[in-house]
């Protein structure tokens, strides 16, 4: 399937299209690709008869039966595992890993068999997967269901990395995910799935419905892996960031009145690099956030790309607002958690300097 | 049977790794996958003394009156994230930790654990507080519901990765065999945790090593939204350890004193040398998975069915009263438990929150 170009995604905006939140986007993405294409098989941890722990998959067992939308064992490197084999043999697996701290044991199968599958095949056998896994903290899930571990995939060669931040974007993202040949580890930030939460913990978060970006276009489209998606404009600084804390940036820029240009990222591997190049060149600073800890975190690789290839045009060293280098707390949770109050100490910091 | 178990080299006796040891009580002739079974069914009641039954009693009634609480202390948003209560498996935990010696043995489960911590009579205020996430909770509040220890009662937590904590139990298990310090791990997991393939490369290393380590499967018939038959190929799990030369046990999880038999029996087995047991226990969740549980995969009948006639408290409550214990004694066991439940809740809710300093400690040993 062909994919469609940014400027066809543009003109999505006329198409008929209704409000949802992030988890009714994904199911529809997955509804429409297990219709279109009998291949796309969906599989995890509760994701048939229950439907999902987050209802992602509701009802999909019911329209598509259970040879195609099934429960498996708690046994994520069988999972993982078994959807090699069936990305191998031709199929396209689209197996849900229930939170992203259980992905671990699954980490064998995807850095040595499908990660690498295409390599040592020398183009013979291809694993195409799409892993979808909640992520990321503000649920008080504790250390084992509140982690960001997309660096540790960006590091592994053969995998493609995606984290959408919106409703109208992770429907189109997964889509493509789905049809791409490549295994695609589609991390969904499950703090924004009933709402764009924006980092102010101690008030209520909007629902979706009110969101521009919450208007989902019906039926079939893809917005290609590897572009980034400039959320506003601005001359101030270049914020690069992804997943929930973009809501957060927003908020925060908002809020200080400043003119920054923020670059939601979409896809981390492959990176839109000429995007981040173009925006750095014109404001001259950069300002990276992520969830995730900060030591060898995506936001480090960021900061080298953007020193190696807009050096001259730096006015300030590039800032890193990320997580603390330690397990997610559970009550210290918001302490973790790069919001407002650090975002904009670095914004201060970099527009000072 | 091996002689090899035995302290570490800086102590008087000659290492010898547990791994070297000849797994010879799993001689062919001697094996008998079936004899643990025939032995519980033989005399499948512990015939407790009143004291000890009241004692079963108490620690029950404890865990159920905390679980409640706690329940409604996530209600009001004093406990946050995940919290998974023990309501109905009470008898497990109670009936099998009662049978260990506490600090010699060591106990390691999954995250359904407020209650194997109370049965082993560890504070219920420190519990509490670590469900809301304060200094003075057992993990100074950086723990949460699933995360809990105690190096003083040798329970090695409290892990929110389903299965991750069987293999670690096998570590314990070969700790205690290569020191000879005589003690045993019993190592919990659920019917969902029992189809995570490290539960087999623990199963395997255990019998081979045989280690003094006894597998608990707390089936309580849910994987969260799962039922054990739409997830599980062998329903029956004591037959499970088969492949491994594991002699099994299918215990009544909703009796405690089956329970403490039959934990009596596994404990002697393992203690004697002979390598692990691998024990299923039938039991049963009333409330759900979580905290958020549409509870769309059964009926209300069915567990009300449960509560009704197979409530593993009112069980023994049935029992101390036909032996003669007056009705007024057991209302005030429950008065006084409800009290302390109340005050541990009261000191959950009023101690002080950790110091964000706390964010950077027990990191690494060092601190940086």
């Amino acid at each position: 399937m062909a994919t469609v170009s940014r400027d066809d995604v543009v003109s999505l905006a006329d198409a008929p299209a209704r409000p949802m939140n992030m988890i009714e986007a994904i199911n529809d993405a997955l509804d429409i690709m297990l219709e279109r294409d009998p291949d796309v098989i969906v599989m995890g941890e509760d994701v048939g008869y229950f439907g999902g722990v987050f209802r992602a998959t509701a009802s999909l067992q019911e329209k598509y039966g259970k040879t195609r939308v099934f429960d498996t064992p708690i046994s994520e490197n069988g999972i993982i595992g078994a959807a090699v084999g069936m990305g191998a043999y031709g199929l396209r697996p689209v197996p849900e890993i229930q939170f992203a701290d259980y992905i671990y044991p699954g980490l064998d199968q995807l850095i040595s068999e499908a990660a690498r599958l295409r390599y040592r095949s020398a183009g013979e056998f291809i694993a195409p997967m799409t892993v979808r896994s909640p992520f990321g903290g503000g649920i008080f899930g504790g250390q084992t269901h509140s982690q960001s571990p997309e660096a540790i995939f960006t590091h592994v060669a053969g995998l493609k990395t995606v984290v959408p931040s919106t409703p109208h974007d992770a429907k189109g993202l997964l889509i493509a995910a789905i049809e791409d040949n490549d295994p695609v580890i589609f991390f969904e930030p499950k703090r924004i799935y009933n709402g764009p939460f924006d980092g102010y913990y101690d008030k209520p978060t909007k629902p979706w419905k009110d969101h521009p970006d919450a208007r989902v276009p019906e039926g079939y489209y893809s917005i290609p892996l590897g572009k980034a998606r400039t959320v506003r404009e601005g001359h101030a600084m270049t914020v690069l960031t992804y997943g929930t804390m973009v809501h957060v940036a927003e908020a925060v820029c908002r809020e200080k009145g400043v003119d920054a240009e923020i670059l939601d990222l979409r896809t981390l591997l492959p990176l839109d690099i000429e995007a981040v190049e173009n925006s750095v060149e014109k404001t001259g600073r950069c300002l990276v956030i992520h969830e995730a800890t900060r030591t060898s975190g995506f936001g480090a690789e960021l900061a080298a790309q953007v020193q190696e290839r807009c050096f001259y045009h730096l006015e300030a060293p590039v800032e890193r607002v990320t997580g603390f280098d330690t397990p997610y707390p559970h009550s210290l949770e918001w302490a973790y958690f790069p919001g407002p109050i650090r975002i904009g100490e670095a914004i201060d910091k970099l527009l000072g300097a | 049977m091996a002689k090899a178990a035995s302290s570490n080299s800086n102590k008087s006796r000659t290492p010898a790794k547990p791994t070297d040891s000849e797994p010879s009580a799993a001689g062919a002739g001697d094996f008998a996958l079936h004899s643990l079974q025939d032995a519980l069914e033989k005399d499948p009641r512990y015939k407790a003394s009143q004291e000890e039954l009241l004692g079963f009693y108490e620690q029950m009634l404890l865990i159920r009156r905390f679980e409640e609480r706690a329940g409604q202390l996530y209600g009001l948003g004093l406990i946050g994230g995940f919290c998974h209560l023990y309501i109905g498996q009470e008898a497990v935990a109670v009936g099998l930790q009662s049978g260990l010696e506490e600090g010699k043995d060591s106990v390691i489960t999954g995250y359904r654990d407020h209650g194997h911590m109370l049965a082993y009579g560890i504070d219920p205020n420190i519990i509490m507080a670590e469900l809301t996430g304060r200094q003075a909770g057992i993990s100074k509040g950086k723990g949460g519901s699933m995360h809990m220890f105690s190096t003083e009662h040798a329970f090695y937590g409290g892990h929110g990765i389903v299965g991750a904590q069987v293999s670690l139990g096998g570590g314990l298990a070969f700790a205690h065999k290569y020191r000879d310090d005589g003690g045993l791990c019993l190592a919990y997991f659920g019917d969902g945790a029992a189809n995570q393939g490290q539960v087999y490369e623990t199963f395997n290393m255990a019998s081979l090593w045989q280690l003094p380590i006894v597998f608990v499967v707390e089936n309580n018939q849910y994987a969260m939204g799962t039922s054990v038959k739409r997830s599980s190929a062998e329903t029956e799990f004591y037959r499970r350890g088969a492949a491994f030369r594991i002699p099994g046990l299918r215990v009544n999880g909703m009796d405690v004193l089956e329970v403490h038999q039959a934990g009596r029996i596994a404990a002697e087995h393992v203690r004697s040398g002979k390598g692990p047991v691998l024990m299923e226990l039938s039991t049963y969740r009333y409330r759900g998975h979580s905290m958020s549980d549409p509870a769309k995969y059964r009926t209300r009948e069915e567990v009300q069915d449960m509560r009704e006639h197979n409530d593993p408290i009112e069980r023994a409550k049935a029992e101390l009263l036909e032996m003669g214990v007056a009705e007024d004694k057991l209302k005030d066991i429950d008065k006084a438990i409800r009290a302390r439940v109340a005050e541990a809740a009261d000191f959950a809710e009023t101690s002080p929150e950790p110091e964000p300093s706390e964010l950077y400690t027990d990191v690494l040993v060092e601190s940086y």
